[in-house]
């Protein structure tokens, strides 16, 4: 198949030839391919690090198909599944069901996160050995959900993978500090009464974790970063020559605290929203490279567990269908970077860290995983079209581009507004 | 008005209407006790799931003296916070022909969810939601207060210092006050212990009390709703916080107030609740009235939907 | 808009009814407003009462609002003042207010002074009758017969409350 006229993330526009799965050719561009891209920017298909596929136990809010439906119509081609299922992904065997989910699937890549603790539960290591050589050949171990707290567990875990080259994922929330909490600790929760969660909480694992990763050798990658000082603790990490990467979501980079003034359970995440100026300073983060990539945390939840009072309801907000819209917005449409760095926070970079050397690369002998954005297409959000669950906080909101088609290993997964099969 | 569900809300136009209607029923019902027709044939549903007998009771008479039809769901405890939807809870009792839900909850913001999610019809009056607000609490401790400094109907607490002492952080009566005192034109300041007062200036009461205030309310230790004790001992508290008989007698013409239930001994000394300046037996007296004024204005006659 | 009554008419419909109400009336009696307006036209009957007779006239106000049967048609208003000097027991009472019109606000005042006591006699003085009655209920003593019709509003100024005396027609 010849794709032709394609505009690349480098501004340069070429004809793409793909055989047999394959980027075989990339070339000066023509007029007569298969399908026209002369209006179309192509980049390498977007990888998460961070989705909530909740199947096994869980396929009231999303299961892997329908999940995949969602990250194939928001261009991505790659998943990285967190272990807080049921059963817990903790085991050699939980994780090839996911991955043999995915398989059949058969829309993007689906590779599964293993719990760093059996359970979830912070005390003991998981068989992090059998994941890493089972069928789902599991990189990345995260407890995402819970925070391994107990400090030496977290060096004892960060010393057993580092000979095998795996990365520890970590979501950093003291929980002394955070007990019962709701809302960042701050104006929202001075206003609505709720029980504030403060950002040293974050900050203090972050900087402890990264001390950690220096002293083990171990890489490090920080979940959702959601604050200022937690930039800047990355940044000093990352002059140090400390092994950490970071990541944001889509959430955090266009949303703030105040969302949350009229009790709408749709802005209850964890962790929590913060303030205008955290929101600024994670999105020059973005931009300078000290935050790595964005990573969706989609986290549906089906809408009994939404429709409650903000205690009860659960933490969360999807994100797969509308993450390439924000980050387009934030690093294109707002003329703060390029369509460059773009490719490299949605696909290489994760990509990379990931170890998922078939994406994020759009290169001659590379399986063919391409994102295709049409950068007039205008949108409006009315809610979530594939998944499962309609906890979405961009209902409503306007954005500037869209994914029109996603080519996953050399065929269109999604194509024209339509996810195939 | 459709609801009632937070002080902030409240402008002091109306806030003053609510006080002089409070007033009005107060007097009326001073010789005799009397019952009105006003809510009439209107079903009252008071749906409690904290533990409170004496605001549900409060809130009880009130609709009853206005005619009301009552029910009362206490769903107190544990047991029932977490199995029991609250969407499902007030779709049943709406199904039941219920006009207005009062309603307390554990959860700050409950209130104002019922109000606008679109779950019911009813008018909302918030009794008390988490650690957020207690509307009705506010409006009769400002009743009290204007009835304590002799101020006539149609007027607010302009110029009055009025301080109020304790667990700022955890107590939805305070933030009420915090809300409306001011919308009457009172100067307020919270002051106590800084890990439950935050940005208070003072070491403790006797530094405050310098300020020669008006008014002083004293806020429940509220040991219950605290997950992990945010001060040292009761004994330190009342050393440093609590309003004592050497206090009382430093502010002769301080007014005294408490939302009650009292710790006496702790945040206040029997001297101070019993003292010619305790406004403590007229807040409650005061609590029926307001309320009153309040279901007689949601429910007693056609209001616009917000 | 039209005026029907003017300030000097009404002056002198006060001191006529002022008569009126002492004819028929030769023991004490206790003069109750309505409010908002019949408390003004109350007041204005008392005065009158008294430069002819030279005796006190005792007046004072009952608040209906809390006795209405019409509520859900009505926006809810705050609880205004009542004042009743002495007891209602055995005595006559005349109710005064400034239109009579279906007569609801009559039959609420009418159940707030029983829940006050029992009177021996209760009679209604009222500025303007514009008709329309919904229950069976009639005026005393009349300042004005008005006949309107429904979408026709009839208003009563006062002096206290809108700075001049007069009836209008809107």
């Amino acid at each position: 198949m010849r794709l032709s006229s394609c505009t690349l993330a480098n501004g340069e526009i070429r004809d793409l030839v793909i055989e047999n799965q394959i980027i075989v050719g990339i070339e000066p561009a023509s007029k007569n391919g298969d399908l026209d891209c002369s209006s179309l920017r192509v980049l390498p298909g977007f990888v998460d690090l961070h989705t909530h596929l909740r199947e096994p136990g869980f396929e009231q809010s999303e299961t892997v198909l329908t999940g995949s439906q969602a990250a194939a119509s928001g261009g991505y081609t790659a998943l990285f599944a967190m272990a807080n299922t049921q059963p817990v992904a903790d085991n050699a065997g939980t994780v090839t069901q996911v991955a043999e989910l995915g398989e059949a699937a058969g829309l993007v890549e689906v590779r599964p996160i293993g719990a760093i603790t059996k359970g979830l539960e912070g005390k003991q290591l998981s068989a992090m050995g059998s994941m890493f050589n089972s069928k789902a050949q599991v990189r990345i171990f995260s407890d995402d959900g819970h925070c391994v707290s107990d400090a030496a567990l977290m060096k004892t875990a960060m010393e057993y993978l580092q000979p095998l080259g795996g990365v520890i994922a970590q979501h950093a929330q003291e929980p002394t500090l955070t007990l019962g909490s709701q809302v960042n600790e701050g104006e929202i929760s001075r206003i609505t009464g709720l029980k504030g969660w403060p950002s040293s909480a974050e900050e203090s694992i972050i900087l402890r974790d990264a001390l950690l990763s220096e002293q083990t050798g171990c890489r490090l990658h920080v979940c959702h970063v959601t604050s200022k000082l937690g930039v800047e603790l990355i940044r000093w990490a990352k002059q140090r020559g400390f092994p950490v990467t970071a990541e944001v979501t889509p959430h955090h980079l266009v949303l703030t605290e105040l969302e949350a003034k009229n009790y709408d359970t749709r802005f209850k995440v964890n962790p929590p929203l913060r303030t205008q100026q955290d929101t600024e300073a994670l999105v020059e983060g973005l931009v300078d490279g000290t935050i790595d990539v964005i990573g969706t945390d989609h986290a549906p939840h089906a809408s009994d567990a939404k429709q409650q009072q903000w205690d009860a309801a659960a933490f969360g907000m999807t994100g797969l269908e509308q993450a390439y819209q924000v980050a387009h917005k934030v690093l294109v449409h707002s003329g703060l970077s390029d369509w460059e760095r773009l490719a490299e926070a949605m696909s290489s970079a994760p990509a990379l860290i990931g170890g998922v050397s078939n994406h994020g690369r759009i290169e001659v002998g590379q399986e063919a995983n391409l994102a295709f954005i049409d950068p007039t297409k205008s949108l409006r959000v009315e809610g979530n079209v594939y998944s499962k669950s309609a906890n979405n906080p961009y209902t409503g909101m306007e954005f500037a581009s869209s994914v029109v088609h996603t080519m996953f290993r050399g065929g269109f997964s999604y194509k024209d507004g339509e996810v195939k099969k | 008005m459709r609801h009632l569900l937070s002080t902030d809300e409240l402008n002091r136009e109306t806030a003053i209407e609510i006080l002089d209607s409070a007033s009005q029923l107060s007097r009326l019902n001073e010789d005799t006790t009397r019952k009105f027709p006003t809510l009439q044939g209107k079903t009252v549903v008071t749906l409690f799931y904290e533990d409170s007998t004496r605001t549900r009771i409060s809130f009880e008479l009130a609709a009853k003296r206005l005619s009301a039809d009552v029910i009362n769901f206490s769903a107190g405890g544990s047991a029932v916070n977490k199995g029991e939807n609250l969407k499902d809870t007030a779709q049943t009792l709406e199904a039941l022909g219920a006009d207005a839900l009062i309603v307390r909850h554990s959860a700050s913001g409950a209130s104002y969810n019922l109000a606008h999610n679109g779950w019911t019809s009813a008018a909302i009056v918030n009794a008390g939601d988490g650690t957020n607000q207690h509307p009705t609490q506010a409006l009769l401790d400002a009743l009290s207060l204007r009835q304590g400094f002799n101020i006539d109907d149609g007027k607010g607490l302009d110029g009055k210092k009025i301080l109020i002492v304790g667990d700022i952080l955890h107590s939805r009566v305070a933030r009420s006050n915090l809300a409306l005192l001011p919308t009457l034109g009172a100067e307020v300041e919270a002051v106590g212990p800084g890990s439950f007062s935050p940005g208070c200036k003072y070491a403790n009461l006797d530094e405050a009390l310098e300020t020669k205030p008006d008014a002083v309310m004293m806020l429940r230790v509220q040991k219950e709703r605290m997950n992990q004790p945010l001060i040292p001992s009761d004994k330190e508290y009342s050393r440093f916080w609590g309003l004592t008989e050497q206090r009382v007698k430093k502010v002769p013409n301080c007014l005294i107030l408490h939302p009650g239930p009292m710790n006496r001994g702790l945040e206040i000394s029997t001297y101070a609740a019993e003292s010619n300046n305790s406004l403590v037996l007229s807040q409650v007296k005061n609590g029926l009235a307001v309320r009153m004024a309040v279901l007689s204005m949601i429910l007693g006659g056609k209001n616009e939907t917000i | 808009m039209k005026t029907v009554l003017s300030e000097s008419d009404i002056a002198r419909t006060i001191r006529r009814m002022a008569h009126e109400i002492l004819e028929r009336n030769s023991g004490p009696f206790l003069l109750l407003g309505i409010p908002t307006r019949g408390v003004s036209i109350a007041k204005a009957l008392a005065e009158a009462i008294e430069s002819i007779s030279a005796d006190t006239c005792e007046v004072g106000q009952v608040d209906v609002g809390l006795f209405r049967d019409d509520r859900d048609t009505r926006k809810a208003k705050p609880i205004a003042e009542t004042v009743i000097p002495g007891s209602v027991d055995g005595r006559t009472i005349i109710l005064v207010d400034d239109v009579l019109f279906s007569g609801r606000t009559i039959r609420a005042a009418l159940d707030a002074l029983s829940s006050f006591g029992r009177p021996a006699m209760v009679q209604l003085a009222v500025l303007v009758d514009r008709g329309h009655r919904e229950l069976p209920i009639r005026a005393d003593y009349v300042g004005k017969n008005l006949p309107t019709s429904l979408s026709e509003k009839v208003r009563v100024k006062t002096m206290a409350d809108d700075s001049e005396d007069s009836v209008v027609i809107e």
